[in-house]
This record gives C-alpha cells, sequence and structure tokens, in this order.
C-alpha cells in the first residue's frame, strides 16, 4: 500500500510547485514509533487532508512541518528551506509565512480579542501604524464574522467562536501556508461547517496552500482537493477523494461510510 | 519548543557498573537518575533564562505588567503577614526579655530578628506561595491549552516574553515587597508593645533603628534578590515543563511552591553561612 501511495504522489504531484515537501520523516517517543518513514508533497494552492485515527501521528507530523517537535530522521522542505536545517532566526522569519491553528484554539487567555490579534501583528509587521493595525483586525474579524467580539475575553466565547477568532489570528498575518490541527473536533455540525467553509474562503480570498489535519468526514469532504492517509505512523494511501473512495480496503472505507 | 531530555537513562547508569546490580539498586539508580536529570534540566533552563535576559529586544511592557501582577498584588498579603509576624514575634519575646529585665531592649530585638532574618525568609516563603504557585500555574494551563507553542509559532520567543519578564519581575519586586513587609511588621512590633505599655510611635522607631547597622540590613537585601530569582525560576520551570493535560496544572502550581520553599532555606543558609564567614 505504501508504494501505490508513493507512486500515486509522484503521478499527482509532477510538474507542479510543492510548498512543502517532506521525505521519510520519522518521529519516534522513546519505543514509539509515532512516524515512520512519512513522505507527502503540499502542492500550491491546494488544501490537502491528512486524515488518520486519534493516535496515528497526525498532529505530531504538522508539530514537525514547524518545529515546534524535531524530527528523528527525514527532511521537511517548507517554501524551499530545509527547517531543520534553519537558525532559530531564519526559522522565526519562515514561521511568519505560515499560519497554525491549533485544536484548541490556542487564544491568549490573559488577553482581549483584540489584544490576541494584534500580538502577532505588532510584532512582525511592525512597520504598520495603529489605524493600519487597527483596520487589518476588524478585516479579519469581519472574515470570519465575528466584529462584535472584538473587545470580548476567550473566556466569553463559544468553542466555535473560539476557533474563528483563532483562525482570524492567524490570516492576519497574510500566511502562504496553513496548517489546521482538527479543526472542527468539538464543534457542532453547523460549526463545523461554517468552519469547514472559511478555510475554503481562506484559500480563495488568500490564495494560501492547506495541509488539514482531520478525522471529520464532512469536513474533509468539504475541502478536500487531495486526501493522504496515515495508518500506525506511515501513508497508507493518497490522492484525490474519488479515488481515495474508490481503494477496495475495509480500513480506508471505514472512513467513508455514514 | 525546546525539549528537556533526560541527560542520562538509569539503565545506561546500571550498564556502566562491572557488577550486578540488585533490583534496590536499580531503583537507586532509578531515582539518583530522576534526580540528576531533573537538576540537569532545571540547569539548563536557567542559563537558557539567563542568556535571553540579555539578548534583545527586552519585552519592557510585558516586564511592567509583572511587576504590578507579582508586587502590587502580593502586598495586601504581605502586609498582613509582615504585621502579625511584627506583634507576634513582640508578645512572644516580652516575658523572656522581662525576666532579665530587658523589655526595653524589645524594639532592637525585634528590628534586628525581623530585618536581617525573620522578615525576609517568611515573606519569601509567603511569596513563594502566591508567587510562585501563579507562575506555575499560569504558564501549565498555557502549555496545555497549546498557548505557549502558539506564541512560538507567532515568531515571538516565549523563553524571553513569559520566562525572563517573570523572572525579573520576581527578582525585582521581591526585596520591595520584603521591605515593606519588614516596615510591617515593625508597625505590627509597636502595636503589640503598647498592648502593655505606652511608648511613642517615633520613640518606638528611634530604638529599633538604633540597633539595626548596615551590615544587619545588607545581607538580607541581598538575599531578597536571591530568593525572588528562585521563586520566579523554579515558577516557570514547573510550568513551562508542566506535561499534557489539567492534572499537570495542579502539579507544576504544587511543585512549584515545595521546590522553591526548599530552595529559598537552601539559599538561606547558604547566605548566612557565606555571611558569617565574611563579617
Amino acid at each position: 500500500m505504501k508504494e501505490e501511495a508513493d507512486s500515486v504522489r509522484q503521478a499527482n504531484t509532477a510538474g507542479t510547485e510543492a510548498v512543502i515537501q517532506i521525505r521519510d520523516l520519522k518521529k519516534s517517543f522513546g519505543a514509539q514509533h509515532v512516524l515512520k518513514n512519512v513522505s507527502l508533497d503540499l502542492i500550491k494552492g491546494e488544501n490537502l487532508i491528512v486524515l488518520g485515527k486519534s493516535g496515528s501521528g497526525k498532529s505530531v507530523l504538522i508539530k514537525c512541518i514547524v518545529q515546534l517537535m524535531t524530527a528523528d530522521s527525514g527532511s521537511i522542505n517548507v517554501l524551499g528551506q530545509e527547517v531543520d536545517k534553519l537558525k532559530s532566526k531564519e526559522l522565526a522569519e519562515l514561521r511568519k509565512k505560515v499560519g497554525f491553528l491549533f485544536q484548541s484554539g490556542a487564544l491568549y487567555d490573559s488577553m482581549t480579542v483584540k489584544e490576541n490579534l494584534e500580538f502577532p501583528l505588532k510584532r512582525i509587521k511592525k512597520d504598520l501604524s495603529e489605524k493600519e493595525v487597527r483596520e487589518k483586525i476588524m478585516e479579519a474579524l469581519q472574515n470570519v464574522g465575528l466584529e462584535s467580539a472584538l473587545n470580548k475575553m476567550p473566556s466569553q466565547l463559544s468553542g466555535g467562536m473560539r476557533k474563528r477568532i483563532a483562525l482570524a489570528r492567524t490570516i492576519i498575518l497574510d500566511p502562504a501556508i496553513m496548517l489546521y490541527d482538527e479543526p472542527t473536533t468539538g464543534l457542532d455540525p453547523i460549526t463545523s461547517q461554517e468552519i469547514s467553509a472559511l478555510i475554503n474562503d481562506i484559500r480563495n480570498k488568500y490564495h494560501t496552500s492547506s495541509l488539514v489535519i482531520t478525522h471529520d468526514m464532512p469536513c474533509a469532504r468539504a475541502v478536500a482537493d487531495r486526501v493522504l492517509i496515515l495508518k500506525e505512523g506511515e501513508v497508507y494511501a493518497e490522492g484525490t477523494l474519488e479515488e481515495v473512495q474508490k481503494i477496495n480496503d475495509p480500513w480506508i472505507q471505514s472512513f467513508f461510510k455514514d | 519548543m525546546k525539549e528537556f531530555k533526560p541527560i542520562m537513562k538509569a539503565r545506561d547508569i546500571a550498564a556502566e557498573g562491572s557488577v550486578l546490580l540488585s533490583e534496590k539498586t536499580m531503583a537507586g539508580a532509578e531515582g539518583a537518575k530522576t534526580f540528576f536529570s531533573r537538576a540537569g534540566n532545571m540547569t539548563v533552563f536557567t542559563l537558557q533564562t539567563f542568556k535571553q535576559t540579555f539578548s534583545l529586544p527586552f519585552e519592557f511592557r510585558e516586564f511592567l505588567k509583572q511587576c504590578f501582577e507579582l508586587g502590587n498584588r502580593s502586598l495586601p498579603l504581605v502586609a498582613i503577614t509582615g504585621a502579625i509576624m511584627g506583634l507576634v514575634l513582640t508578645i512572644q519575646s516580652r516575658p523572656i526579655l522581662s525576666d532579665f529585665g530587658a523589655e526595653g531592649m524589645l524594639p532592637q530585638m525585634v528590628a534586628v530578628s525581623l530585618i536581617r532574618e525573620i522578615g525576609p525568609v517568611i515573606t519569601a516563603l509567603i511569596c513563594a506561595g502566591k508567587i510562585g504557585s501563579g507562575i506555575g500555574a499560569e504558564l501549565g494551563s498555557m502549555k496545555v491549552t497549546e498557548q505557549i507553542e502558539a506564541m512560538e509559532v507567532s515568531a515571538t520567543n516565549p523563553m524571553k516574553y513569559l520566562v525572563v519578564t517573570r523572572v525579573m519581575a520576581a527578582t525585582l519586586m521581591l526585596p520591595v515587597l520584603i521591605l515593606f513587609a519588614d516596615a510591617m511588621g515593625l508597625l505590627g512590633s509597636w502595636v503589640g508593645v503598647n498592648i502593655k505599655t505606652d511608648l511613642n510611635i517615633v520613640l518606638y522607631f528611634s530604638r529599633a533603628f538604633s540597633a539595626v547597622e548596615f551590615i544587619d540590613f545588607l545581607p538580607a537585601f541581598i538575599k531578597s534578590f536571591f530568593f525572588g530569582a528562585v521563586i520566579g525560576l523554579v515558577g516557570c520551570y514547573k510550568g513551562y515543563t508542566a506535561g499534557r493535560g489539567t492534572e499537570s496544572v495542579g502539579i507544576a502550581a504544587n511543585s512549584a511552591v515545595v521546590l522553591s520553599s526548599l530552595l529559598i532555606i537552601i539559599v538561606d543558609l547558604i547566605v548566612v553561612q557565606i555571611t558569617d564567614i565574611l563579617i
């Protein structure tokens, strides 16, 4: 199955520009091998869904991409740079181009929504005037439909609102790549649909390339250009949603059963 | 985020020995490994904090905010504790001094005791409870809810923003809090003296400070900076290295208090010994 997935990847990505290239990535925690020889390409402008059961190494994979975790071996190339060879300043520069939506939203509890959005903006885009900062904040909040939450504390927001504010905090920096760690986990179906729609809107508006980690099939169906399935730390299958759905494998089919 | 890896595996320690180790010895090796790896990790954390303190940019706004949070918000607790310390010390000491006919020396005795030892140590232990647990719980919950990682991917150095500012604020605020506690302690002592006699406040302070020399004050003042640094560093280390899950937040807060209290006593012992040799 792995060889099949590799050949499908090569066929799907031939002649296209990959913004993320991962080759033979391995990561272990003690005796537990979480990622074993994972390879993938994220093509410019696409939404790539990484499907897999809980504990299959999906979150570890995207944390390795932004070096929140360091891989044991293998290579990760992001926007033409080998991330494990970057110095801390170069890594900080690269991270400015990569947005990361955390599973929990990870809003700063001690700050209002406005301060949460200001925090990365004022640090990364230091040349912006106060007026421009305010305009960018309002634009980001408008994009997620939450202008009214400007002065609220994260504790006053619902789970879906927190995710949307976290999304606004990420897109405010105009990232080239978006990494979504289970964006719809813990949300009701309607809010999940709204978040999925937002992921598509962000891709269309900001021309971002997105890697979405999920096991929520409605979300995968709504946003996927391509799908990659991880099983026990290895790439088990890869292709478009239609291609993967057609694979005659009971384990893969279990994802698509309603 | 930097992962704090154990320095050496217990099995490696066991393997280095040429004799066959019993289970009891193995358990001892595990314990030694845990102790030394934790001490090593904390030393690395301290060195990283020290290095980040002297690299630009300095998070001045966050530092001021932390000074307010750690300093100003601890004032009521420190004031009450200080006043009660002085009052109790006076009430407890009066009968003994009376027996020796030295009741008139009460202000001097209380002042020397408070300024040299009781004020700094008790205030530091109180602050270890309030400030240390607060920092441990705050950073621990930030770790659990991925806020520290979010900061890191926003190209902000969390060591600099969260750790350096808190350690610096605790280091600079603790001497101020201790001075305040000493003052409140003397005030409490004056109240204690006035329970049985009538002594003017100016006369009380005049007597109290007649016994205090600069050399009494200096070591106490210097060690208060170390107490602050210990509280800040231990709180930050425990919070920053908290595990996953909400349980870790409680563990981080609790262990921050326990370890910083223990280290305060050890630092006090070292400073007293050094002072004793030098003076």
